[in-house]
């Protein structure tokens, strides 16, 4: 997918300007949040399963190599193939390889976000084969020619009335005078457009939330059962997944599905957990004759054993994007690739890199809620500060900023010119602001007072004050 | 592919700046994969009502459809155990055996086990347990034995490892299909079955007709 994370502002201006997405994301304000909140609140023990969950994962990451190995060596022993892709490219050609040598025409997906990041459907399309998203927010914006906007909830910057325009222009089968006021009635119409779809299928492709490194299992979460159709019954299933998806056993798998949904949806468990070891076996009568797993890299291992290994431990959850101011303002497509949000912010730059996807981790108010709320414990915010550490080092700001930076570095580093020239700008802003006590417009700090007053000092810096207090002073 | 496969694993070991695991730790964590070590598992109380012994199943069944308004044709999986039900006992109910087709309406299932953590069937692929019958048709009914029921997932794998091990595939179901994807307004019936209905029956034993109170 082409990434526009460079015209992140543009985009975000874009976002808030949208009144459909404005209305969308009200909505979700009010709904994942507080579904999270109930549902952690009925279970005591989730803080301490975070931290297990968070141990799995570093143990995983720290002996992936190893788990690796277990994992294919069990998909082999069960009758399946895995397929190592170092890049997007990779994979897709794995893929294709697997749809070719089968003839296959008709390919249905689950939702996959690995799918989405190495831009399968084009490739396949690109290669006259037909491919079907079926999770009913994918199916949405494929028939829009959208990219998802949400991790879990790819159509969430739609309306239904939007939702019901594009099923009109593409349904044209069906009555022109048919109601879709109802978001039941667009469930039904998708449904009875789809079903046809799953049965005729050669091909089924799926993501997957966790692999089994023990079983060599594949382990998908979903709530329509379009997973589960898309997977049993064509011939051959294609799990698109990446490194960072494995853990040991079974057991590590149901401490880490204790807290999915719950930090997804506000689900205890969602409607169906599907774990999927090899074909179709001896006197089975349904279940696909091929299984293959396609193993995405794609920049991931060179994430281990630095800054951001942490990263590698998120699941996918959603519950930082769910959270977050900046998110909740902007929508998803302001991102400008796969992943958005929080999570967005930090792996985009580390998958594109940090000139392509600069801007995102500076979008953040650093207000912590994605951390506090993350089944994983995965420090993002540090992380942002990371890529701006790196932005920065690499030259990729623009010169005024770097200027500006430089300049508020160098006196920083002299604190008896700072003190002094902090007592001075606090004393001359709340002398010149003694009446209103706030500022409409300032020189040199448009950006700030454009949008919103500038409170004015109390006429002497904190600095000076402390000095004072410690040296027995008295403040007045 | 076996070059991506060694530059994979050759990055990996870079960038945790180490070669190849040494043989004790591989060991090490080949034990701690076999042993299938527990985390920390939740207590939960959940209720369970039981309501049926296995004869009075196609009763239950059938009142079920009718009240429902669903049509009296039953899918049934071609799993043995089913055959100790008098299906005949209700005439009226029309019952197939084998793996769901497109047209089925209503499938009836047993399960693996019952999960009382989260009130979440268990369900595995076989010969006798095919797939299909768990996603396509609109209603799917499973039959519970209360001699079925375990605490945790936990105690699922468990019982698994006793029981034969890994089958193809493993359903874990909580409730029927549902989506959240328009305005997240939960809607019930997206691509699986618009209905599950369980039938617990309270002592796989009994041979007397009639409801347990």
């Amino acid at each position: 997918m082409l990434a526009t994370s460079r015209a992140f502002e543009a985009n975000a201006r874009a976002g808030l300007a949208n009144d459909n997405l404005q209305r969308a994301l009200a909505l979700m304000r009010t709904g994942f949040p507080q579904r999270r909140r109930l549902a952690v609140e009925r279970l005591p023990e989730f803080e301490v399963l975070r931290e297990i969950a968070k141990s799995i994962k570093d143990h995983t990451l720290e002996h992936l190599d190893f788990y690796l190995e277990l994992f294919e060596e069990n998909v082999l022993a069960s009758g399946g193939q895995v397929h190592w892709a170092r890049s997007p490219d990779e994979a897709c050609a794995a893929v294709l390889a697997i749809c070719r040598s089968v003839d296959a025409r008709i390919v249905t997906k689950g939702k996959s976000m690995i799918a989405e990041e190495v831009g399968l459907n084009e490739r396949l399309e690109k290669n006259g084969i037909t491919t079907v998203e079926t999770d009913l927010g994918e199916y949405i914006i494929q028939l829009r020619h959208e990219p998802p906007s949400h991790l879990i909830a790819p159509a969430i910057h739609l309306m239904k009335e939007q939702v019901a325009e594009t099923f009109r222009a593409e349904h044209l089968a069906l009555d022109p005078e048919r109601s879709l006021a109802e978001a039941r009635q667009l469930c039904d119409e998708a449904r009875a457009v789809l079903r046809p779809r799953f049965l005729a299928a050669d091909v089924g492709i799926t993501g997957a939330n966790f692999l089994v490194a023990s079983t060599g299992s594949s382990i998908i979460v979903t709530n329509e059962g379009n997973g589960d159709l898309t997977q049993t019954l064509p011939r051959v299933h294609i799990v698109m997944t990446s490194l960072e998806k494995l853990v040991p056993t079974l057991e590590d798998a149901t401490t880490l599905l204790r807290l999915l949904a719950r930090s997804a949806t506000g689900q205890e468990f969602s409607s169906y957990t599907t774990v999927s070891t090899g074909p179709r076996r001896p006197g089975d009568l349904d279940g696909p004759e091929q299984y293959h797993v396609v193993l995405l890299d794609n920049g991931r291992s060179a994430l281990l054993g630095g800054e951001f290994q942490d990263m590698l431990r998120c699941i996918r959850c959603s519950a930082c994007m769910n959270h977050c101011p900046v998110y909740a303002a902007i929508g998803g497509h302001a991102y400008g690739w796969v992943y958005s949000g929080p999570m967005g912010a930090v792996l985009t730059p580390s998958l594109i890199g940090v000139a392509e996807a600069g801007h995102l981790p500076n979008a953040s108010t650093f207000c912590g809620q994605c951390e506090s709320v993350c089944p994983v414990k995965i420090p993002l915010p540090k992380m942002m500060r990371h890529w701006r550490e790196r932005e920065f080092a690499e030259k990729l700001n623009p010169p005024v900023y770097r200027a500006g930076l430089s300049l508020w570095a160098w006196v920083a580093k002299r604190p008896a010119l700072y003190h002094a020239l902090v007592e001075l700008a606090s004393r001359a802003l709340g002398w010149l602001g003694r009446g209103r006590g706030r500022f409409r417009t300032l020189p040199l700090a448009n950006g700030w007072t454009a949008v919103r007053d500038l409170p004015a000092p109390e006429g002497r810096s904190f600095h000076s004050l402390w000095a004072e207090r410690r040296n027995g002073g008295t403040v007045k | 592919m076996s070059e991506a496969r060694e530059q994979i694993l050759a990055g990996i070991r870079r960038s945790l700046k180490r070669g190849r695991l040494d043989a004790a730790r591989e060991t090490e964590l080949r034990d701690r994969v076999a042993a299938h070590r527990r985390n920390l598992v939740p207590a939960r109380a959940a209720a369970v009502a039981r309501v049926n012994s296995p004869a009075a199943v196609p009763e239950a069944v059938a009142r079920y459809l009718a009240a429902e308004n669903l049509p009296a044709d039953l899918v049934l999986a071609p799993d043995l155990s089913l055959d100790d039900i008098l299906w005949d006992a209700r005439p009226l109910l029309r019952t197939r055996r084998g793996r769901a087709e497109a047209g089925d309406t209503v499938s009836l299932t047993r399960c693996f086990v019952a999960i009382a953590e989260t009130g979440t069937l268990m369900l595995i692929s076989g010969a006798e347990t095919p797939t299909t019958l768990n996603f396509l048709p609109d209603t799917h009914i499973v039959l519970v034995y209360a001699d079925q029921v375990v605490a945790t997932y936990e105690d699922g794998w468990d019982r698994l490892r006793t029981d034969g091990g890994m089958p193809r595939a493993i359903n874990f179901i909580t409730g029927p299909s549902r989506t959240g994807d328009i305005e997240q307004r939960i809607e019930l019936g997206a691509h699986g079955p618009r209905r599950l209905h369980i039938i617990l029956v309270d002592d796989r034993q009994k041979a007397t007709d009639g409801e347990s109170k």
